[in-house]
């Protein structure tokens, strides 16, 4: 088989783990806006919000440390404990709900109604209120992650693609994990909307919120609920992405990385961010790998971008959004 | 009582068509212009230019084109930071291939091809709507400062990949350059956002405004009561990115004077120049003004309380200037969705009638 090929089956392979975590990451968008109609521009900010917080409850830091040392001259840092993995991310979990009650008491609720473009920009400036606040608590250096996930080359693939090819593909141990964890949670996620009564609810407020007002379906449970799952899937992209690259504050910048991905796939189908990552995640890996040298190499800042532009332009509701009527 | 309207009679055509119809906005109008152009220039300082108004006159000009696009047009970019690297890049091949050319001549040639640039940029427009275009201009944003980083005929071979703006005069002053003198700059700056705000006001209230708010209230009813979409799309995104364009331009060239890419015009410059349209009132110049005025002051207004005042940590300033930007936004959505421009207007209300308010 000739040297390039193989190559390139690497490269894809590699690009279908990344897109897998594209995905992760879409998938938190496109859970509110099914639900609430709301584009979810912090969604990339709860994600270092969580991972943020993950790492400190784990360390034992003292939250606003800095602010209350620079307020009242004390000299707080830690408490002198840590917690294991498990525990922290219990209670990262809690914090993450408690930030959707609150997201949803004091700004959305007081939105309803206006239009969306409104609403997204209310989320860009939750989003710098929340990169703001997550800084204040946790200090804004780089820090490692470390939830005990497995990471490194994984041997077993290296040694069996080099009995076949005669060339070992590097496939991160954390990518493998990344992905089962994903289809787990997409799993979930479904049979969490199709099978429990809270899912269904859900299904009917995103369907109609008026006629699911009417049967009795509480719109702020449900909205509460929808940001927690949310910041859950939040929680679990910053875990995997925190883990891969430390936790910083380009971790919120996989929401931008994520926004493609929903237009290739459509604003409001599961499906379609995980086939749109996908793509993503293959064709940005096999564009750099082809092209890259030529054009000056770091492609993937933009191709996922123009990719997804000219896409549009030929299907403007994604892959597999709802077709777009208008009237007038 | 301090607002009034009566008693301004109009007995032509032209009277009644000015840009400012009543006698008090036309008035504070002329005061405005006499400080800004004859005042301030014998007392400003380096700091007063570097710190408060050079950024503020030049993040006017780029607001008032952001508004353009998205407050009149309806058309929501996040690509302002990208056009406003085109506008800097071009300036910088312009002044170093054409040395002796006047500087206006070259920033509004920048502005010019930025307008090309945008126009392109535009063309999905047709086709993409709503969030979907909003995300679209993102490809502008990434693939233009990408370009800028990449090919090096852009910075002309520097070492550094970046480009300094070489010293310039108009008339013999020098404007361009560490050697500038403070007024000259910021006459420089304060002619083109004189010309840009007289431009955008006309325009928006000519015709071509009438379309472009035809084209934000209802694309499609726009299109059957005869306003060309392609036209009114385009000619948005070319004036929009005009304006964005000299901005860019003067950005880098009278106010820098030293600009790596992706740290200055990256994706944040685009989100702060749509929260100072936000904050100022969507499809409003002098809106694009407040919100310009305000998000310019109110880091500094921060680091002097913090910083200077209680002797916090800078870190800790930037961090609270982060949530308290996140908290205005929502609140000025929340509270007055139209912004400081609205509040403007609910206060010549009150002006009218005090004080006998009944």
């Amino acid at each position: 088989m000739p040297e390039q090929l193989v190559f390139a089956m690497e490269v894809t392979l590699n690009g279908l783990m990344a897109g897998v975590l594209y995905a992760l990451v879409a998938l938190g968008f496109v859970l509110i806006y099914k639900a609430s109609g709301i584009f979810n521009y912090a969604q990339g900010v709860m994600a270092l919000f969580a991972a943020m917080t993950l790492v400190g409850i784990m360390n034992g830091q003292v939250p606003f440390a800095h602010l209350i040392n620079a307020i009242f001259g004390t000299h707080v840092h830690e408490f002198g404990w840590s917690v294991p993995g498990f525990v922290a991310i219990l209670l990262t979990l809690a914090v993450m709900v408690l930030l959707a009650w609150a997201v949803q008491r004091f700004v959305m609720r007081h939105l309803v109604g206006q239009e969306p473009i409104i609403l997204f920009m209310a989320t860009i400036g939750l989003a710098f209120f929340l990169e703001g606040v997550a800084d204040l608590m946790w200090g804004s250096e780089i820090k490692t992650l470390d939830v005990g996930l497995p990471q490194g080359i994984n041997l077993w693939i290296d040694e069996t693609t080099f009995q076949i090819f005669d060339y070992g593909f590097f496939i991160d141990n954390l990518d493998i994990v990344a992905t089962l964890i994903a289809a787990l949670l997409v799993i979930a996620l479904v049979a969490f909307s199709q099978y429990t009564k809270q899912g269904r609810a859900m299904r009917a407020v995103a369907d109609d919120h008026q006629a699911a007002l009417s049967v009795g379906i509480s719109l702020n449970f449900i909205w509460v609920m929808v940001w927690s799952v949310a910041g859950f899937v939040a929680l679990v992209a910053g875990i995997m992405w925190g883990t891969k690259s430390g936790v910083q504050f380009s971790l919120s910048l996989i929401a931008l990385k994520a926004l493609p991905v929903l237009m290739l796939g459509g604003f409001t189908s599961i499906p379609g961010a995980i086939v749109g990552g996908l793509i993503i995640g293959v064709g940005e890996k096999l564009f750099e790998f082809a092209l890259g040298p030529a054009l000056g190499g770091a492609t993937e800042n933009w191709f996922a971008y123009v990719l997804a532009l000219i896409f549009l332009v030929f299907r403007p509701q994604g892959l597999f959004g709802e077709k777009i009527i208008e009237r007038v | 009582m301090f607002y009034r309207e009566a008693g301004d009679f109009k007995t032509s055509y032209t009277a009644d068509s000015q840009t400012f119809p009543i006698k008090f906005d036309r008035y504070r109008y002329y005061v405005v212009l006499a400080v800004a152009f004859g005042i301030i220039p014998f007392i400003i300082n380096d700091y007063w230019a570097n710190a408060l108004l050079l950024p503020f006159l030049i993040y006017a000009i780029a607001a008032i084109g952001l508004n353009i696009l998205v407050g009149y047009c309806g058309q929501v970019s996040l690509g302002t930071g990208g056009f406003m690297a085109v506008g800097a890049y071009a300036c910088y091949k312009l002044m170093t291939a054409f040395p002796d050319i006047s500087m206006f001549i070259h920033v509004i040639l920048a502005g010019g091809i930025t307008a090309i640039v945008g126009v392109l940029f535009g063309l999905p427009s047709l086709r993409i709507k709503g969030f979907y275009l909003a995300v679209a201009t993102l490809a502008a944003q990434f693939f233009l400062v990408w370009l800028f980083n990449r090919v090096p005929w852009f910075y002309n071979y520097s070492a550094s990949g970046q480009i300094n703006a070489p010293e310039r005069d108009v008339f013999g002053i020098v404007i361009t350059g560490p050697n500038a003198p403070a007024w000259a700059t910021y006459l420089f700056c304060l002619i083109f956002v004189t010309v840009c705000a007289i431009v955008a006001r006309n325009l928006t209230r000519g015709s071509t405004g009438r379309k472009w708010m035809a084209i934000r209230d209802m694309d499609i009813a726009a299109e059957i009561i005869g306003v060309n979409p392609l036209k009114a799309k385009l000619t948005a995104f070319a004036v929009s990115s005009f304006f964005v364009g000299v901005a860019g331009a003067l950005f880098f060239a009278v106010y820098l004077g030293a600009v790596e890419v992706g740290e200055v015009f990256g994706i944040q410059k685009s989100f702060l120049v749509l929260f100072m349209v936000i904050i100022g009132g969507l499809g409003s110049i002098f809106g694009s003004f407040a919100g310009a005025a305000f998000l310019v002051l109110l880091p500094v207004v921060l680091k002097l309380i913090g910083v200077d005042l209680l002797g916090w940590p800078t870190d800790i300033v930037a961090h609270l200037n982060l949530v308290v930007v996140g908290a205005l936004i929502i609140m000025f959505l929340i509270l007055e969705p139209h912004g400081l421009a609205q509040l403007w207007r609910v206060a010549k209300e009150k002006l009218r009638l005090w004080p006998f308010p009944h």
